[in-house]
């Protein structure tokens, strides 16, 4: 019955135990792994500060703050002041605290009044509220015990922002000198500037209102908070603007033209107004796709703080309020700079920072994420926006009209305003002008590349029948299918007037082109266009056409910088470093496993094959074969006879290299048969049948395998092999039409080629007719009479009786019986008696000097004759009145035979 | 003095030349090369009477590859490339590298060859050989069929890509090469996994197919991206990565980063299969 239980789970073997233990390990490190919270390097506490601020110092109010501080830290540490951007709160800028906080600051981040929890309203980075605001949490930051000071009430504090902070660093590091560092990011200079852009050199009339980020930077601080409910006595228009905010946003979004009042409160909120005051050195970071706050704005920074003679350092990267945080390069760049900055003039550790320059380029798009990839370089000083060369390029073109659609419908498009983190759909061109609204003047292609890094400059004249004109130059860069591309989506807004009506008159006007980085490619050309309208830009209501021309000279210009050393370089080192390794492995593993052939035991050096105490257990723990000894000698036909799942097969495939013992081995030659050795090429074998290459012809069949044995044709006896297997012209078809026995004789042959000098073969007579058995007895008598030898297994006794000079019997693993076939097969001393009276007989023969009478059925008797002469037997049962029907002598063997397997049909594999 | 039989050396046996052939007469291996010329052809036919412009399937910057297939001989030899890298040449290269031992394991002709013997280490390595310079063949061949009669029908023009600017055709043919180079490098992880199931089955079809699936299963994998970095170690996370090589300056860091995960992961694959084939007992 044990044969049909199977057991639910496989026995435990030591392999297993240990690959199960592993597995686990592994899977419970990764569970750890991901169920624990992480640790973090720092503390962070919320709290609300109330200050008091505005022009006296005495309006109350609350802001809602978070104070990041180190846990690791070493008595006092340095703070930094960390300002979000507009329309954000204190936990836009979480990450980059944090970040802060691990190298080892103490960081206080807040929401800025009118934002999310804290109270107040916007006066648009205001020096008598928000920046007077700064200025009390800085006090607060003093009386922090964990916090540096320089002095007392004066911490030694840092100011981080993007945008509205960035202008709120500027502004409070103009106002207040206890500030000794800050890194505004993608921030303005002149905020009247920036929303009314004007292009024209030399032109003080404003720019054409920016309505498109007007609008969206005004929804923002209008817009009620998230998800709570709409703000009760307030003005629906306003929001939580101050009165006054609201009062020049809504004027100058409606005539487009800022008034004193708007001009002064813009003024006010201006950078540029105080940075003659800055003396904490300034790392400016602007983005290169931004048309809030172009480059431009960061230059104005960059030109005033360095007029003071204050340490200043720009960077540009590839971001901006149009293209987003850019590419990871840019984020690591300026997330560096930055530390590097904060940790020199902050913190006072590391040595000061270079002055250079670093910009980045788009370079293309990432195949993985399909977002773009930038390369960084830099300039050991900057250059300015003028560049540090310059490529003179010519743009050619006749005067064209062109017409202002009335208000401004439909317009061009440029630029998605707000839409944000839009770099890749942006840099392909989002840009369409319309027809009949722009003028087009196109360069020649390009010689040689050119690497634009800065604003260009074109000459533009202008005759409107109005005697005003606001129109928009784009510069493209066209490649030779003709696709162009406006860089970061950047135009440039010039808004004349006094122009005459014809364009004869027209003086050219300078107009300075929005600064880009971007390498012009050699065979591109450069497509000035002038346009009418924008959708980004409120222009004139009423329709008119205008005649523009531009002069032929545009000024490009550039910078080559050095290219910054990719931190992704070292992967290539890895690459060479994992390749050295694995070539080192490969020749390491050779040199190791070179093994010289085990010297040949000498006593039986000249013996075909000793098989001594050979022990298989496979890895289930079923014994195949638990001790089995033999001998084959030269000239023998040794016959392997044994029931099915005896072991004989399992025997033959030791004999083979193909299944390692568990114990004991098997000598050919005095030679050790491992997998592998040498001396299996003086042993040819046809274990379980034949195997051949389906689509091979017998003889090809044939012919490959001796090509893979690597030794000479001529050794292989082909002619007779062939003639052996008796195929005919069926050697020729291929194998797989061939039947059993085709295939058998086939494969007898292919283990004859080379005549190798022990034949092992597994049932050689399977599949083969009598006439055709008994030839193959012929052949194998004959082949092993010069010194040659086989061992041939069978499960059938008379084929071993008939075709071997010696037998070895066994069963359930274990030799039974062995030695020659005439000894095994000789006269047994019992007969078989098929008696008339089984009965009678039986009280016959015990009177007779006989050993051990058997019944065998209804009417045979087995008799252990003891010496007694069968005839005397025979005449004793006759005598007696008994018929005698038959005597049959019985043999060796087959007691043998019967004594292992005749009480046990089942066969042994079922042990 | 060695005891083999005369004109016996282990270095000797199972030629290159010899698996090369019994490689070379099987049908399946004439059927894949035979297709890789074909493929082409068909791709060319469909161009031909496809006619029209079919809409815009979204495929991003790269869908670009499709519209300048037509543009030029080596335009369409990068779409021919594009659209088999995924799918076909894993196939292919799995069913040269699966196939190869687990085929002789269920002719039963492997025990035959391990009792000529070929040591087993060598058979594995040939076999690794034969069928690694199988796959390359077939990569070659798809390639060169490609910008043969892309350049006969099309014209030998520049390379065209909207990512970048137009690569000149000299250029061009070394930018393909490279390309080549870095589908064959990410193949070897698709060649190991299937060398290894070759040797752990005697089921050719399980080692062809499991190692397909596998490859599958990655790629769906990489497709989620709640799975985050973890994602970066899938054996088919950088197996578009030669798309950057197009670019101009070409994107390097993620060839090189696939470089180093295939190069590794064939080496693991290849490293158990022939630590297990060395020490198993042959029982097919």
């Amino acid at each position: 019955m044990n044969g049909f239980k199977r057991r639910a789970l496989p026995r435990p073997t030591r392999r297993r135990v240990v690959a199960s233990a592993t597995v686990l390990v592994l899977v419970a490190a990764l569970v750890t792994w991901a169920a624990l919270p992480e640790r973090h390097s720092w503390t962070a506490t919320d709290q609300r500060i109330t200050v008091r601020s505005g022009p006296a110092g005495t309006e109350p109010v609350d802001l809602d703050t978070r104070f990041y501080l180190p846990k690791d830290r070493d008595g006092k540490v340095p703070a930094v002041l960390l300002a979000h951007g507009f329309g954000g709160t204190k936990t836009s800028v979480g990450d980059d605290a944090e970040s802060l906080a691990d190298r080892g600051y103490a960081v206080l981040t807040w929401t800025a009044r009118g934002f999310g929890a804290s109270g107040g309203e916007i006066h648009l980075d205001s020096p008598d509220y928000e920046v007077r605001d700064a200025q009390r949490l800085l006090d607060w930051l003093a009386e922090r015990p964990e916090v540096r000071t320089d002095a007392a009430g004066d911490p030694r504090v840092g100011v981080v922002g993007g945008s509205y902070g960035g202008a709120l660093a500027l502004l409070l590091a103009g106002q207040d000198p206890r500030v000794d560092a800050i890194v505004p990011l993608i921030t303005w200079n002149d905020l009247g500037r920036s929303f009314f852009p004007q292009s024209a050199d030399g032109v003080t009339t404003p720019g054409v209102f920016k309505k498109g980020w007007a609008g969206l930077f005004f929804g923002n601080g209008s817009a009620s908070p998230a998800g709570g409910p709409p703000r009760a006595g307030g003005d629906p228009a306003c929001g939580r603007f101050a009165a006054d905010v609201c009062a020049a946003y809504l004027k100058m979004a409606t005539t487009g033209v800022p008034d004193a009042a708007t001009t002064a409160l813009l003024r006010r909120s201006s950078p540029a107004t105080v940075l003659d005051r800055i003396k904490a050195p300034t790392l400016l970071i602007q983005g290169a796709v931004d048309t809030l706050f172009p480059l431009s704005e960061a230059d104005a920074n960059a030109r005033g703080i360095a007029a003071a003679g204050t340490p200043v350092r720009v960077a540009w990267f590839t971001g901006g309020h149009d293209g987003g945080l850019g590419p990871q390069t840019d984020q690591d760049r300026t997330k560096f700079l930055t530390a590097q900055w904060l940790d020199h003039y902050v913190k006072g550790e590391s040595p000061a920072p270079e002055n250079s320059f670093t910009y980045s380029r788009v370079a293309g798009f990432s195949a993985l994420d399909r977002g773009l990839v930038t390369n960084g370089y830099s300039d050991p000083a900057y250059p300015g926006l003028a560049g540090s060369g310059r490529t003179e390029i010519s743009v050619s073109g006749p005067a064209q009209p062109i017409a202002n659609p009335p208000n401004g419908n439909p317009g061009a498009l440029s630029s998605l305003p707000g839409v944000g983190d839009r770099l890749s759909s942006l840099l392909g061109g989002v840009a369409g002008d319309l027809g009949g609204q722009h003028a087009t003047f196109e360069s020649a292609p390009l010689s040689a590349a050119a690497d634009v890094v800065g604003a260009p400059t074109v000459r533009l004249r202008i005759a409107s029948p109005t005697g005003s004109a606001t129109v928009f130059v784009k510069l493209y860069d066209a490649d030779q299918n003709g696709t162009a591309t406006l860089s970061g989506g950047l135009i440039a807004p010039v808004r004349l007037t006094g122009l005459p009506e014809d364009i004869a008159a027209a003086q050219p006007v300078m107009v300075t082109l929005p600064a880009i980085v971007r390498r012009i490619d050699a065979g591109h050309t450069v497509r000035v266009v002038v346009a009418t309208s924008d959708q980004g830009f409120l222009t004139p209501a009423d329709p008119a056409v205008y005649t523009v021309a531009v002069e032929p000279a545009v000024t490009l210009p550039t910078v080559v910088g050095t290219p910054i050393a990719n931190p992704q370089v070292v992967w290539r080192y890895v690459l060479l470093g994992v390749l050295v390794a694995i070539v080192l492995g490969v020749v390491a593993v050779l040199l190791v496993r070179r093994r010289r052939e085990a010297p040949p035991v000498a006593e039986f050096a000249d013996t075909p094959l000793v098989v001594r105490g050979l022990r298989k257990a496979y890895g289930d723990g079923f014994v195949a074969v638990e001790q089995v000894d033999f001998r084959v000698e030269r000239g023998q036909v040794v016959g392997l006879l044994g029931p099915n799942g005896a072991g004989k097969t399992t025997t033959l495939r030791v004999l083979m290299g193909l299944t390692m013992p568990t114990s004991g081995d098997a000598l050919v030659f005095g030679r050790p048969l491992t997998p592998g050795a040498p001396i299996l090429s003086r042993v040819g074998a046809l274990v379980e049948g034949p195997g051949f290459l389906p689509h091979l012809s017998g003889y090809e069949n044939l012919r490959a395998y001796w090509q893979a044995t690597g030794r000479p044709m001529a050794d292989a006896r082909f002619e007779e092999a062939l003639d052996i297997a008796g195929l005919g012209d069926s050697v020729h078809r291929r194998t797989k039409n061939y039947s059993h026995g085709m295939r058998q004789r086939l494969a007898i042959a292919q283990a004859m080629l080379g005549l190798p000098e022990l034949l092992v073969l597994d049932e050689p007579t399977d599949g083969l007719d009598p006439p055709q058995i008994a030839e193959m007895r012929r052949v194998l008598r004959r082949y092993a009479t010069d010194g040659r030898a086989v061992l041939v297994s069978s499960h059938l006794l008379a084929e071993v009786e008939q075709t071997c000079t010696h037998a070895v019997v066994v069963n359930k693993g274990r030799i039974v019986a062995a030695g020659p076939v005439s000894e095994i097969v000789g006269e047994s001393p019992s007969v078989q008696l098929s008696v008339s009276d089984v009965t009678a007989a039986t009280s016959v023969l015990e009177s007779l000097d006989v050993r051990g009478v058997q019944r065998d059925g209804a009417t045979d008797l087995i008799v252990d004759m003891n010496g007694t002469p069968r005839e005397e037997v025979v005449a004793s049962l006759v005598r007696a009145g008994v018929g005698v029907d038959r005597v049959v002598p019985r043999r060796r063997l087959e007691d043998a035979f019967l004594a292992l397997v005749g009480d046990n049909s089942r066969g042994s594999g079922d042990r | 003095m060695s005891s083999a039989a005369t004109g016996y050396r282990p270095s000797a046996t199972l030629p290159i030349r010899a698996e090369i052939r019994r490689q070379a007469s099987r049908r399946r291996t004439q059927l894949a090369l035979g297709f890789m010329v074909l493929l082409p052809l068909i791709v060319l036919l469909a161009f031909e009477f496809g006619g029209g412009n079919d809409d815009d399937n979204g495929g991003g910057a790269f869908s670009s590859l499709v519209d300048l297939a037509t543009s030029g001989g080596l335009n369409f030899a990068l779409f021919a490339i594009f659209v088999s890298a995924g799918f076909l040449l894993v196939v292919v290269v799995a069913l040269f590298c699966g196939d190869t031992v687990a085929s002789e394991a269920s002719w039963g002709s492997l025990r035959y060859l391990l009792a000529i013997p070929v040591p087993r280490a060598r058979l594995l390595a040939v076999k690794l050989v034969v069928a690694l310079a199988y796959s390359l063949t077939a990569l070659l061949t798809l390639a060169g069929t490609a910008l043969l009669v892309g350049t006969l029908r099309y014209g030998w023009h520049p390379l065209g890509s909207t990512v970048a600017a137009e690569i000149p055709a000299g250029q061009g043919v070394l930018r393909l090469l490279a390309i080549l180079g870095y589908l064959a490098v990410t193949l070897l992880g698709v060649a190991g996994l299937a060398f290894l199931l070759s040797v752990l089955t005697d089921a050719a079809l399980g080692a062809v197919g499991g190692a397909v699936l596998l490859w599958i299963l990655s790629s769906i994998l990489d497709q989620i991206t709640a799975l985050g970095s973890l994602r970066n170690f899938l054996p088919t996370h950088y197996s578009d990565a030669w798309l950057g090589l197009l670019s101009t300056p070409m994107q390097t860091d993620d060839v090189v980063k696939g470089a180093i995960s295939a190069v590794c992961y064939a080496t693991l694959f290849w490293s158990l299969a022939f630590y297990r084939f060395t020490r198993k007992d042959v029982t097919s």
